[in-house]
């Protein structure tokens, strides 16, 4: 048994044969031809088929993945089209008098090694759109339809890189995995890798033998290994965790693309609740109709200085993108009581979870509050992206934090940086903040519920400490009243309410909810398709009925 | 002839997408635009030439319009640049 680590693109685990894809050298000559018109259509007519396919690819890359990441064919459509890629090719198959093929092979190389010359690393990286598009000509031209793998079993696929137009072609009933050595985790294909749910390692160490083809592997894309030839313990834990993994696609499978609607036809928001960009790929996976609760702390906790705005803009911008068009509901700085950063170098507190936290650090110290909004006004222009206030407590809290935006706007105004308009809205998780609903409700374009704070501070009762597990009812009434004041408050007040906190999860609660007409549930992304299930089994007029 | 100046603002300079769109906006016009940076000019109607500026982030270009709808082309184009670049 070998063992080689790669980079995981895609979780869940692989068992089965590999399968080298070593790419077809396509061997192209150098022919002499006599009527070099009619060769200059010949190679009009295959560019025109090339880009019907690549028409084909943007639409079917759209239904699967979105927007952004389909736009790459697009743009292979515009190479395509390009004047002086064109130019090229027609002239040297006219001045030299020779075949469309070595044209377009001389030609593609030529633009890629010009794109592979340049300094940034980002458009190096498109020499290999400039060889993708130009292998599709070829291919056209040779008609070599070029199977990406010839096999008539699923199969792992290992490979030194694939491109874009190669994963989306991929027939994924024959595909149990792919491995590659090159390639990126934001790769177009690892992106793609992640919402065709295909598990997916690159970067791997490991040299592509040939003697490995047809023998047996497995692909753990969890934690990012790839065995070769494993023995038969570990073949069989394997096929354990398969096993749990299949369980939980199968729901999945059933649930995708499903609205999230009762029997008598009430609408729920089912949203994905992120620490950390990561997890993006997950949301997507899950099917989740936004993200209900991104949260921001992340970014500060994993860093020994205050991240600075453009660092906060560039990951604000990458979820807004990604989520294309969906609501990005980004909660500001919750820092304190369980979550210490040393660079704040705040000061020690007797009872921290009642301290300075969250909202009241932003409020006590603007200038690290400023970076972030200006960060999330800027991102906003790249998405649906609404902001989350935590800890409200007060109405004060809201208009000072309203004054801050409007000097943030003012500046971004004068420096000429253009940003949108997010929607604002509050965590509810304080007893003030619920008592005071009626009023908060009319300053705010949503509320969201925080469970764990609000049973926190409802019970009085520190949910850090594991003695007083006894004492702890996570269904108590006074918590469970409160959310239904909430919805109420919000709803009288034109807005929408949703709770992201862990009770949003409790699949014992979902119909209660539905019935207190909560509008959104934000949940870790692997709880979005059970709570889906419930929801479309669920009657709310039966079930308000029945108690 | 006309020529518009422009500093980029967008974070990542004009990558393949802006590219792109910059691309399908200047084509619909019948005079010429080349884009220059520093000494190198390259034909805005073709995405491989305006890549090939490798345009980043604070980089100032010029847009050289010239023919009979220069005038619409300009008003077009830079505020397609304005907005998105």
């Amino acid at each position: 048994m070998k063992e080689y680590k790669g980079k995981r693109v895609f979780g869940g685990i692989a068992i089965g044969k590999i399968c080298i894809y070593k790419k077809e050298e396509q061997q192209v000559k150098r022919i002499r031809i006599a009527d070099t018109n009619a060769e200059i259509l010949r190679y009009r007519q295959a560019k025109n088929e090339a880009i019907e396919q690549l028409q084909d690819l943007y639409q079917k890359a759209l239904k699967e993945v979105g927007e952004a990441n389909a736009a790459i064919f697009e743009v292979h459509q515009m190479m395509l089209e390009d004047t002086d890629y064109n130019e090229s090719i027609e002239s040297i198959v006219s001045g030299q008098s020779v075949n469309a093929e070595y044209a377009v092979a001389l030609t593609g190389d030529n633009f890629s090694q010009m794109f592979a010359a340049m300094e940034d690393e980002y458009m190096k990286a498109r020499a290999a759109d400039v060889k993708d598009i130009s292998e599709r000509v070829l291919s056209i031209l040779m008609r070599t339809d070029n199977p990406i793998i010839d096999t008539d079993e699923p199969v792992i696929v290992v490979a030194d890189d694939l491109a874009p137009s190669q994963t989306v072609q991929l027939d994924k009933d024959l595909i149990l995995a792919f491995v590659t050595v090159q390639g990126s985790l934001n790769s177009h294909t690892a992106i793609l890798a992640r919402t065709m749910s295909i598990p997916a390692l690159v970067q791997t160490s490991f040299q592509i033998d040939r003697q490995i083809d047809g023998k047996l592997g497995i692909v753990d894309g969890e934690n990012g290994v790839f065995y070769v030839e494993p023995d038969e313990k570990t073949v069989q834990e394997m096929k354990r965790r398969q096993k749990e993994e299949h369980h939980k696609k199968e729901l999945l499978l059933a649930l995708r693309g499903k609205e999230n609607v009762t029997l008598d036809g009430r609408r729920v928001m089912l949203y994905a609740n992120i620490g950390n960009i990561k997890d993006l790929a997950t949301v997507i996976q899950n099917d989740a109709g936004g993200i209900g609760l991104f949260r921001s702390e992340f970014i500060y906790l994993e860093r020994e200085q205050f991240p600075t705005e453009e660092e906060q803009f560039q990951i604000y911008r990458q979820v807004a993108e990604t989520m294309a068009g969906k609501r990005v509901i980004i909660r500001t700085l919750d820092i304190g009581a369980d979550k210490q950063c040393d660079y704040f170098e705040m000061e020690h507190e007797e009872n921290p979870a009642l301290g300075c936290r969250a909202i009241r650090i932003c409020l006590s110290r603007p200038e690290i509050f400023r970076t972030q909004l200006r960060a999330l006004f800027r991102a906003s222009i790249f998405g649906k992206i609404a902001i989350m206030y935590p800890m409200i407590t007060s109405i004060k809290e809201i208009e000072q934090i309203y004054a801050i935006v409007s000097q943030v706007k003012a500046e971004l105004d004068e420096q000429n940086i253009e940003y949108g308009q997010p929607e604002q809205g509050i965590m509810i998780e304080t007893p003030a903040a619920v008592l005071i609903s009626d009023l908060l409700a009319k300053k705010v374009d949503f509320f969201s519920i925080g469970t764990n704070d609000l049973t926190q501070y409802t019970l009085a009762l520190d949910r850090q400490n594991t003695s007083l597990d006894a004492f702890y009812d996570p269904h108590h009434p006074a918590v469970l009243r409160m959310i239904s004041m909430v919805v109420d408050n919000a709803h009288k007040a034109g807005i929408w309410a949703g709770i992201c906190g862990e009770l949003g999860a409790d699949l014992s609660l979902t119909k209660e909810f539905l019935a207190m007409g909560v509008d959104e549930l934000s949940v870790s992304p692997g709880s979005i398709l059970p709570i889906r299930k419930i929801v479309r089994e669920t009657n709310v007029e039966q079930y308000k009925a029945g108690n | 002839m006309r020529e518009f100046m422009y500093v980029i603002t967008d974070e990542m300079g004009i990558h393949a997408r802006p590219a792109g769109l910059l691309v399908k906006t200047v084509k619909g016009f019948a005079c010429t635009i080349k884009m220059r940076k520093k000494e190198k000019t390259v034909d805005c109607k073709g995405i491989m030439g305006v890549m090939s500026l490798g345009v980043k982030k604070g980089e100032e270009v010029t847009l050289v319009f010239d023919g009979s709808d220069e005038d619409a082309a300009y008003e077009t184009v830079s505020n397609f640049i304005k907005e998105n670049l």
